[in-house]
């Protein structure tokens, strides 16, 4: 059940969780985000070792966000960890509802699509003025098993649970690769005829893994809702979509822990350009993006050192 | 044997894609424990009456049935689920992965009935002993992309074998074998099949070979069902001695 | 009744424009397998080259009949530049990549073709309403109609013909014809698929920069307008058939009119009236009203 790997997550995860008195306010915020976004990434993973590259995945992370909000404010549920369970079986459920149409594709149309239904949940957050249309609304702190949190020590507690969260989701995404129908994702994108003839329909996995990234990057929508105090519907924009599938194209085929490491590099990198050229971002991740699929296509592993796998 | 249940049945099937009509009403019966040998030239009809009663094609016309139950059309991952395999005329495998994966991915597959696929995969079970009856043991760990075509053929079929069919559908199991190897391919391949008590039905250009194994032959011309019998019936019959045998022996 | 013809006539008006912004994307698709999510900037861009050019022109001229003709002269400018720039120095890199690569790499260009069009023009509307009020409107059953609007409903029209007079009448066009339904073969018999993908391009990005540059009168050309259509132009491809030309025809008037009549009877639905259209096409259709046939694998 726990492998050498594990372990070197959770050490990784200790690690951050003492770092924690040390970090300022701003650290917090940043490393909290990007593990968030490599949760989204985690899910991303998934669809991408059966093949399939969602464009639209910011959908499900909006989703969460606002599931977050609304739970506190029209539900009055405030504990963090109902709040997150909430998010997660919100957007599970809308991945579930959309997968039922999206399974049946793959390559672009599934990409394209996946996009289409984020640009309508846009659109309609967009016109609502009951959730605040483009300034959308302020997601009150939440309280963790009855405490109530401020100010900077409410940032560690939320940066602590972050930090928790990831271990345990990349454990679990790590422990369902490792079983059989882990394997079947790879099998579908190789040769997905065969799959079929093997007595498994392709389809029906894409469905649950598409649910299971739905889920995933619902969670990340409401962790990083509750960090910042604010949602609003540029989490669904396209925008932030394409920072997801950055980051997939960056962990390339890195796994786990590529995943986790391009989320790092890209929050990394946002804050930089954010200070130093913010009207350029877009250029700088375009050009980087363009850059990576021309020469790098398979993402950051092109420049780890080779490791031999097989004769 | 004449008297064993039908297994799978062919009624009336027509195929048309478009203006071309690859299949002229094809009705044959397969019954339990024959080994049918599927003859004909290249373009006959008989890849594409494999995908039709595979469920990978829906006929124009006509209907597959299986034990009786009408299973036209529903696809390969339901027949396979009521016992069928098969094995391609040009293999079809997962490029990156390596013969032993190949292998213990069929046995999960095959036994999610009883054990859930999100347990860890199978270790040190059927699949090492099919790679072993196989000789696939040499290159179990090579990725398949890597391996050349005789053992590309025996991996694909060793797969179908993995799903304990019932009945296994063979399309040319030893085409793009060189003639050395076809031989003992075969051997290896029906000594595996006999092991396990399962009905055939296999594609194949090679009359000797088909001659050394089958119980019944069926033989197609231009879409249609030119003689369906026992071999020294069929092999002697003038219009497929004309028209499919002919046309071989001037090919090789 | 008189809502019916409203419909009618919107759904048409909107329908024939949705064709003309969203053939260039088809066309690509179809020729060259790329899905050109950068295909919205060309369109903006088309917008904004339209109106610079419009503006500097009527800075010292009375408005006339010329402004068609520099939309055109805009658009085919822009197109040109961009279409043989964008195919030289990226997709001519991408060739043989899977389609899911190539996309993401359009969608790179977005990324980089939006910023660099807000270092051009930075984030001011521009305006570029001389043509729409050169033609004055029209009332049809109670609704007024501007003019301009039928305007460009006739050029998409005139551009469908084009291009079906382009694909079936000339050698030039027998040849993409080919690629389209098999670029082994069609370069397998001697014809330069390179050349087709080149000019094809160009083309769809003529395309996109005309609908662009003749929609600019009717809107603010602002930043953000190429992200707006790019989503419904794939909508309407999607619909069509992706690669088919009378799909996309066909799949831009569906839209049109279910748009139109969201508009004239149920306003709240229009927002995603066209996704819910897509949906439901794709639930019987799952490729479309007009798919590219299917190679046989096994």
């Amino acid at each position: 059940m726990f492998r050498r790997a594990d372990l070197r997550l959770a050490a990784a995860g200790a690690v951050l969780l003492a770092a924690t008195s040390l970090m300022p306010g701003w650290l917090l915020v940043l490393a909290a985000t990007a593990l968030a976004k490599g949760i989204v990434a985690l899910g991303l993973l998934l669809l991408m070792r059966a093949g399939l590259v969602p464009f639209g995945q910011a959908m499900f992370y909006c989703l969460g966000g606002y599931a977050a909000g609304l739970g506190s404010l029209w539900l009055g549920i405030r504990d963090v960890l109902l709040l997150l369970l909430l998010a997660g079986l919100a957007a599970g459920a809308a991945g579930w509802v959309v997968g039922l149409l999206i399974r049946r594709y793959r390559g672009i149309f599934f990409a394209m699509l996946s996009m289409a239904f984020s640009m309508i949940l846009y659109g309609v957050l967009l016109k609502s003025q009951d959730l605040g249309s483009s300034d959308g609304f302020s997601v009150p702190r939440p309280t963790l098993l009855g405490l109530t949190m401020t100010g900077t020590p409410a940032l560690r507690i939320l940066f602590a649970v972050t930090v928790l969260l990831t271990v345990l989701l990349a454990w679990g995404v790590s422990a369902y690769l490792r079983t059989a129908m882990g394997q079947i994702g790879p099998a579908i994108r190789q040769n997905e005829v065969r799959v079929s003839y093997l007595g498994y329909e392709p389809d029906r996995l894409i469905h649950r893994e598409y649910a299971a990234s739905g889920l995933l990057a619902g969670v990340a929508g409401a962790l990083v809702a509750m960090l910042v105090g604010q949602v609003d519907p540029g989490m669904g924009f396209w925008m932030t979509s394409g920072e997801f599938v950055f980051i997939a194209i960056l962990a390339g085929t890195g796994g786990i822990w590529g995943s986790l490491g391009a989320a790092f590099i890209l929050e990394a990198v946002h804050a930089i350009a954010f200070d130093v050229a913010p009207t350029y971002w877009r250029l700088i991740l375009g050009g980087t993006l363009l850059v990576m699929i021309l020469r790098f296509p398979a993402g950051l592993s092109s420049l780890a050192p080779r490791r031999v796998r097989r004769a | 044997m004449a008297d064993a249940p039908a297994l799978l049945e062919a009624q009336g099937l027509v195929m048309r894609f478009g203006a071309f009509t690859a299949l002229r009403g094809i009705s044959a019966t397969i019954r339990g424990g024959e080994v049918v040998g599927l003859i004909g030239t290249n373009g006959a009809g008989k890849t594409t009456f494999l995908n039709m009663v595979t469920g990978y094609l829906r006929p124009t016309e006509g209907r597959v049935l299986l034990e009786g139950r009408d299973v036209t059309g529903t696809g390969p991952r339901e027949m396979v689920g009521r016992g069928l395999a098969r094995s391609f005329q040009v293999p079809q495998l997962f490029p990156e992965m390596t013969a032993r994966e190949h292998l213990v991915l069929a046995e999960a597959l095959a036994d999610q009935g009883q054990r859930s696929l999100l347990g860890p995969l199978p270790e040190g079970g059927r699949a090492e002993a099919m790679l072993a009856r196989f000789g696939l043991a040499a290159i179990a760990d090579t990725a398949v992309s890597l391996v050349p075509q005789g053992q590309r053929k025996l991996i694909d079929i060793a797969m179908a074998l993995m799903l304990r069919p019932r009945l296994l559908l063979l399309d040319e199991p030893t085409s793009g074998v060189s003639s050395a190897e076809k031989g003992p391919l075969m051997q290896t391949v029906f000594e595996a099949i006999r092991a396990g008590g399962v009905t055939v039905l296999f594609v194949e250009h090679d009359m000797e070979i088909v001659e050394r194994y089958v119980t019944r032959i069926l033989a197609f011309r231009d879409g249609e069902l030119l003689a369906d019998g026992t071999p020294e019936a069929v092999l002697r019959d003038r219009e497929v001695a004309r028209s499919v045998l002919r046309r071989k022996e001037v090919a090789t | 009744m008189s809502t019916l013809i409203a419909i009618a006539v919107d759904g048409a008006i909107h329908g024939a424009w949705l064709f003309l912004v969203a053939v260039g994307l088809t066309l690509v698709f179809g020729v060259m397998k790329i899905l050109n999510i950068a295909h919205g900037n060309l369109y903006a861009i088309g917008a904004y080259a339209a109106a610079t050019a419009l503006g500097y022109w009527f800075a010292s001229h009375p408005p006339s009949a010329a402004a068609l003709a520099i939309q055109v002269g805009a658009a085919l400018a822009a197109g040109l530049v961009l279409g043989l720039l964008l195919e030289v120095a990226v997709l001519r890199h991408l060739h043989g990549r899977d389609e899911v690569s190539v996309a993401l790499a359009t969608y790179a260009l977005l990324l980089i073709l939006d910023d660099v069009m807000l270092m051009i023009w930075g984030t001011d509307p521009q305006s570029a309403a001389a043509p729409y009020l050169l033609l004055g409107a029209s009332r049809i059953a109670g609704m007024r109609f501007n003019n301009y609007e039928f305007l460009v409903m006739g050029l998409a029209i005139l551009v469908g013909l084009l291009i079906w007079w382009v694909l079936t009448r000339t050698g030039t066009g027998r040849r993409l014809t080919a690629v389209i339904h098999d670029r082994e073969m069609a370069a397998a018999m001697g014809i330069n698929v390179r050349a087709v993908h080149v000019a094809t391009f160009v083309a769809g990005a003529c395309l996109a920069a005309l609908g662009g540059a003749f929609t600019a009168p009717m809107i603010p050309v602002a930043p953000g307008i190429g992200a707006e259509i790019i989503v419904v132009t794939f909508a309407v491809v999607v619909i069509g058939g992706m690669g088919s030309i009378p799909g996309a025809a066909v799949g831009a008037l569906v839209v049109g009119l279910a748009r139109a009549a969201a508009v004239h009877l149920y306003p709240p639905a229009e927002v995603f009236i066209v996704y819910a259209v897509m949906a439901g096409v794709l639930c019987f259709r799952p490729n479309g009203l007009f798919p590219q046939a299917a190679v046989r694998r096994i």
